[in-house]
């Protein structure tokens, strides 16, 4: 920085209002959150937060998030490998329709998902044939989560493999190997970094998702009731102390979350986040 | 294996992949999407025309669009701000200042609502004396108005910062140094430059402000045609088994949807922002 006086005015002005602004939305109605789980004996925030209802709350946002996590980088990796590397007509329209998660309304996703998965809808119909449930039980919560999630890999991997040199496949490919190999061997590797980027941030977004998950989940306690549900039951009945605990719960794990996303972007990557 | 051969079987692996993505893509976002059309005109365009000009759904829209016109404006100017700052000077804490920007991102919808209940609420640190005055902020306009800012705080700073950093800060600097004032500088050469990225910024956080639903939940209370916006219709009504009704005024909000693609994938081409 230096004493030397810059040329570019405003520096005060930008900073002081940036940091205002921060403040005063962001960072002390956060804190005053914190201080009312302080108000709180360690007893009771245990109880609160280990009851049985909301462990078994924990499990069902942990592992439909990650369920869905994991088939959206499956799948994601396959979306993005093909809007990359192939031409074909229409491709112009489902590279866009790919950010339609982060465009629609959570709300809209969760009532259009529960009457395309519900028994008699136009998917759900066909999977009942099979004895499959999809609306109203676990896997509801899955299918909305991985609705929320596709953008995130796919945008993640896409420009990453956008810029891997052809040549070296090719080097590859006339070194004997297959294409699989070559897959596995050359293009994976410089893959992985930026897909698990993607696996992150899906799973970190569904961790907290409610909108579209609570009108396909049917919210039943114990089963598929989410964490923020119970967050928001308890705000329903005026308990803003158990809401209050549970939701230092969850900011503590995403806040885990998003410092190791960072470390992974710090780390392996230079580019920009999608979102 | 011979040239032939492994181009044929190139070619099956090539139209397996295709056919993956397309089932995938279709399964979980084309027939959703298609889904909010055919169930808002199940019962024909006189009952949705009705469902959408229903008064309680035009005050929906009304108050949707209240809050979008007050929270862009204070987020866009938060993004130029951090924008210039974060952008064309170096000071110590700006990788940390960086994270705090990108915070509300971390933070669930639910959570994003509570806090604000916790501030203003009648049980809240500020309820008591908020109530001495009369001043009603959670269950009304202003809450729904902080709710909206807090979730969509990060979008237009995130578009701007990276922009103005690639740009750096030589055409400013020769605009002072030729005697224009820091505004004229502003006006005439920063806003050139990012007008892509503003747009862009703007573009996407008026559609996450239009469409947020967890933490105005938390923090509307749910008065109809006073404090519902348009994804908190949609819920009431579907809650109501109006579900014609419901996916009507859903519908609205899926053509928006679509418009912010839209609008999205041209300014990318225009820009290559991304």
């Amino acid at each position: 920085m230096g004493k030397q006086r810059r040329v570019i005015p405003g520096f005060g002005l930008t900073l002081g209002y940036t940091v205002i602004y921060l403040s005063l939305l962001v960072l002390i109605p956060l804190g005053v959150l914190l201080l009312k789980t302080t108000s709180l004996s360690f007893e009771q925030f245990w109880q609160i937060a280990t009851a049985d209802r909301v462990l078994a709350s924990y499990r069902v946002s942990f592992f439909s998030a990650l369920s869905a996590a994991l088939i959206n980088s499956v799948f994601g990796l396959v979306v993005a490998w093909v809007l990359v590397r192939f031409s074909f007509p229409g491709k112009r329209v489902l590279d866009m329709l790919v950010d339609l998660p982060f465009a629609l309304p959570t709300a809209v996703a969760g009532i259009s998902l529960t009457a395309v998965f519900a028994q008699n809808g136009w998917i759900g119909q066909y999977l009942e044939a099979w004895g499959i449930k999809v609306a109203f039980t676990p896997l509801g919560v899955v299918v909305a989560l991985i609705f929320i999630g596709i953008p995130f890999v796919v945008r993640t991997v896409q420009p990453v493999l956008a810029e891997i040199d052809k040549q070296v496949e090719e080097a590859a490919a006339t070194l004997g190997a297959s294409a699989w190999q070559t897959f596995r061997r050359v293009i994976f590797p410089q893959l992985f970094p930026a897909l698990l980027t993607g696996f992150s941030l899906a799973f970190a977004r569904s961790l907290g998702e409610y909108g579209s998950v609570v009108f396909i989940s049917g919210n039943m306690p114990m089963k598929t009731e989410i964490t923020p549900l119970i967050i928001m039951t308890k705000l329903e009945q005026f308990d803003y102390t158990g809401a209050t605990a549970i939701a230092t719960v969850m900011l503590a794990a995403s806040f885990v979350l998003l410092l190791f996303i960072n470390l992974l972007q710090w780390r392996c990557s230079k580019h920009q986040l999608p979102y | 294996m011979t040239t032939g051969n492994r181009k044929a079987k190139d070619r099956w692996v090539r139209a397996g992949l295709l056919l993956i993505a397309v089932l995938f893509l279709g399964i979980f976002l084309i027939v959703p999407l298609v889904a909010v059309f055919a169930k808002a005109l199940e019962e024909g365009v006189s009952v949705y025309a009705a469902a959408v000009a229903e008064s309680d759904a035009l005050a929906a829209i009304k108050l949707t669009l209240l809050i979008t016109g007050i929270v862009v404006p204070l987020n866009l100017i938060f993004g130029l701000a951090a924008g210039w700052c974060i952008a064309k000077f170096s000071f110590p804490g700006k990788s940390f200042l960086l994270t705090l920007i990108d915070l509300p991102f971390a933070v669930s919808p639910v959570i994003s609502g509570l806090i604000f209940v916790l501030v203003f609420g009648a049980q809240g640190l500020l309820g008591p004396w908020l109530d001495q005055y009369n001043v009603k902020i959670i269950f009304a306009v202003p809450g729904i108005a902080l709710a909206t800012a807090f979730v969509t705080f990060p979008f237009v700073a995130r578009e701007l910062i990276p922009i103005m950093q690639s740009q750096g800060k030589e055409e400013e600097e020769a605009a002072l140094t030729l005697g224009a004032n820091g505004w004229k500088t502003f006006w005439r050469i920063t806003i050139p430059n990012i007008k892509w990225g503003l747009l862009y910024g703007v573009i996407l956080c008026s559609a996450r402000a239009i469409g947020e639903f967890g933490a105005v939940s938390v923090v509307s209370g749910h008065i109809r045609g006073m404090t519902n916006t348009v994804p908190l219709h949609v819920e009431i009504l579907y809650n109501e088994y109006q579900f014609v009704a419901s996916f009507a005024v859903a519908s609205i909000l899926t053509l928006l949807a679509i418009a912010t693609l839209i609008a999205k994938s041209i300014i990318e081409e225009r820009s290559h922002v991304h």
